[in-house]
């Protein structure tokens, strides 16, 4: 069967949705990236059962929870919003509908990591 | 002319979920995609946990009080699982996505590891957590 693309778009190689594989690739790297963060994640929180307000405060103020937090957070909810947004895609079918959700999920994930980050700079700085 | 008096049409049609017997390796997928969208729940509780300490004592009280509850307990005790499982899952996906362990043998005895390291760790945790307090 004949190629209908033009050469330009083959070797662009960005496909119907013109991000190539973007999306796949970012899903790919903040996963791995999780993982050992995932399991620092884990283990401080468990340390921290039951901690009382001025423990958990003096743990989120210290340079290197609070910075591996950050990232944490960051690439959960990079990875989360890429994660729902294939779930959307894939139940969502009115045109509209989908294009809100997908939006309002990428938005709300912005505006929940920036207040996370926020917050634990403020603790960081002394607030 | 309505959809009534259509023709019906003689492809052959994909046969859909409910064809098919449940499998091990068909569970595992669609519980990866159900523990990720807890788990991107769970974040907002993680947001509410991280703002309550910046907010101060009274807040973060709420919050642990929370935790504390039967719910909280059991929604906390949900989040760790399907933080551990979609840890081991994903490692899974990431190994597959490298080429390697696709062979049916292979996905079944990747998909029992998982299912065991995800229980194991989950109780691990919980037990650490009840010791620590």
């Amino acid at each position: 069967m004949a190629d209908l693309r033009s050469p330009l778009n083959r070797v662009r190689g960005l496909g119907s949705a013109k991000e190539g594989t973007h999306h796949w690739w970012a899903q790919r790297l903040t996963a791995l990236a999780l993982i050992p963060l995932t399991i620092w994640f884990a283990i401080s929180i468990v340390m921290l059962t039951g901690a009382d307000h001025a423990t958990a405060k003096a743990w989120l103020g210290s340079l290197w929870p609070a910075a591996l937090l950050v990232l944490t957070i960051a690439m959960t909810f990079h990875h989360g919003q890429l994660g729902l947004q294939v779930v959307i895609e894939d139940y969502v079918h009115n045109e509209a509908l989908k294009i809100a959700s997908i939006l309002l999920v990428k938005g709300v994930a912005v505006v929940l990591s920036v207040v996370a980050i926020a917050a634990i700079a403020r603790i960081a700085f002394g607030g | 002319m309505s959809s009534a008096d259509r023709p019906v049409s003689k492809r052959p049609l994909s046969p859909h979920l409910q064809v098919y017997r449940i499998q091990l390796t068909s569970l595992l997928s669609i519980t990866h995609r159900a523990t990720g969208i807890a788990l991107t729940l769970g974040a907002l509780y993680l947001v509410w946990w991280i703002v309550a300490i910046a907010a101060g004592p009274d807040a973060y009280a709420t919050v642990s009080s929370f935790s504390g509850s039967i719910v909280g307990r059991l929604m906390l005790l949900g989040w760790t699982f399907s933080l551990f499982y979609h840890l081991a899952n994903g490692i899974r996906h990431l190994v597959w996505d490298a080429g390697r362990g696709l062979d049916l043998k292979t996905t079944y005895m990747s998909g029992w590891l998982v299912v065991l390291s995800a229980s194991a760790l989950t109780v691990i945790a919980w037990i650490a957590a009840y010791a620590l307090r």
